[in-house]
């Protein structure tokens, strides 16, 4: 029987290319593994840039 | 000259040379220009010789931007990828970070041993003050960039002004609030820089703690601990602060204060002439729209970009703040400086000026054009400027 993992998504800053993996969260930011781009704060603002804020964010492709 | 050159699927090769390159070396001589005031005291014993870094600073360097005038030129796009990765251009920012410890180190030497006159020790340290402001601009270009070795040596080289928060202040508070009533670091219409200072220094402070404390929070350490990036860049600047005390007396207090504020002050200075006046749009959702090139003001002058690493392209740094120096470009129709850094800032400290100078200047931008609710203005101004503007 195959378990169902739910898939792990990639969100990308649309200006810098800061990468948001929910599978490795960004433990310099206190985000840890598996944490959900949707759980972020509401005024969650790109750690590299500071220009994009959170609904700026594009997911990658998973393919 | 060191060519990069792209060719294209279609066949087609994209050149460029960067008529910079050799020059960008200068921002190698501005972290030692104090020293010239020591070394010529050293071997001719007249202390006038003290006067000689100020003078370099701030007739020289208007003089320079306008006798070399303006660089307009850009890379073409498809070269940038490999202009960023040539390491000579990072080199440079990672040696003016051992210069600015050795510059600061001799004049702290100079002025602990020798019995300097009050106008020498006075002009010397604020000198070293000035050269060391330099060191958050040396900083401010290293804490940008996501390698590791360069965002410690940004905390290494901020700790010589005592400015250690700045990077997280600068990099995640005024890049998120920048040109909006709320960033105590963009200075507002009717503003001066007198009383921005007194906004900006503790407002800068105030906004990088939150900002740390509330990460270090979300990782749960401890906030009075190494981990805290402010503390760890402050640590460094009280050993250096405290040995010199230790090693040379008292006589290093005032030299430290005095040091310490003026090169805060030229940070104050950066930040009050970079985005005078402007102001994001507010969108239906309540938010800021995101930071565009013409929310900041530039220059294009040759010889103070070289000294800056560019910072005065300071619109796209602002739009693409993780674009390394040699890199950021000049765009058309954008809020222009009439002179480089060095001589804004002398206008700056006579309000007056400034305001005869700038205000006509902002209120015919094109996306203002003459429009003061698109402007970011002093709320204690609003009703003497649009008595006057309105």
């Amino acid at each position: 029987m195959l378990s169902m993992v739910s898939p792990m998504g990639r969100f990308r800053c649309p200006g810098c290319g800061y990468v948001y993996d929910e599978a490795q969260g960004d433990d310099h930011e206190g985000y840890p593994p598996g944490f959900a781009f949707t759980q972020l704060p509401a005024d969650f603002v790109c750690p590299d840039c500071s220009v994009r804020y959170k609904e700026d964010f594009l997911q990658d492709d998973p393919a | 000259m060191h060519q990069y050159t792209l060719t294209s699927a279609d066949g087609q090769v994209e050149s460029y040379t960067d008529h910079k390159r050799f020059w960008w070396m200068l921002s190698l001589v501005n972290p030692l220009i104090p020293l010239l005031g020591v070394g010529g005291h050293l071997i001719s014993a007249n202390e006038l010789w003290l006067v000689v870094p100020l003078l370099l600073m701030f007739v020289l360097g208007p003089l320079f931007d306008w006798l070399f005038g303006e660089d307009e030129n850009n890379p073409p796009e498809v070269l940038v990828p490999q202009l960023e990765e040539d390491r000579y251009y990072r080199i440079l920012t990672y040696l003016t970070v051992p210069l600015h410890y050795i510059t600061f180190l001799c004049v702290a030497v100079w002025v602990g041993t020798q019995s300097l006159s009050w106008w020498g020790f006075l002009t010397l340290t604020v000198a070293v003050g000035f050269a060391d402001g330099f060191a958050i601009n040396t900083g401010h270009e290293l804490g940008h960039k996501r390698t590791k070795i360069e965002t410690w040596l940004a905390k290494i080289v901020l700790a010589v002004p005592a400015y250690g928060h700045f990077w997280i202040e600068h990099n995640r508070g005024h890049h998120r609030d920048v040109a909006t009533p709320q960033d105590p670091a963009s200075s507002r219409m009717g503003e001066s820089i007198y009383k921005f200072a007194r906004r900006e220094i503790p407002g800068a402070f105030h906004r990088a703690w939150m900002i740390e404390h509330e990460r270090l929070c979300r990782k749960g350490v401890p906030v009075w601990s190494l981990h805290n990036e402010v503390l760890q860049s402050y640590l460094i600047t009280i050993v250096l602060q405290v040995g010199l005390i230790a090693a040379f007396g008292w006589i290093m207090l005032p030299f430290l204060l005095l040091h310490n504020f003026f090169s805060w002050w030229v940070l104050t200075s950066a930040n009050y002439i970079e985005h005078y006046g402007l102001l994001r749009a507010t969108q239906a959702d309540g938010k800021f729209e995101r930071c565009q090139p013409h929310h900041s003001w530039n220059a294009n002058h040759k010889y103070s970009n070289l000294l800056l690493f560019h910072l005065q392209r300071h619109s796209d740094h602002h739009a693409n703040p993780t674009r390394r120096y040699q890199s950021l470009r000049h765009f058309e129709d954008l809020p222009s400086l009439p002179s480089g850094y060095y001589g804004m800032y002398i206008i700056a400290y006579f309000p007056s000026l400034w305001f005869k100078m700038l205000d006509p200047r902002l209120l015919a931008l094109p996306h203002i054009n003459g429009d003061l609710s698109k402007i970011n203005i002093d709320p204690e101004a609003k009703q003497h400027i649009y008595a006057k503007y309105g």
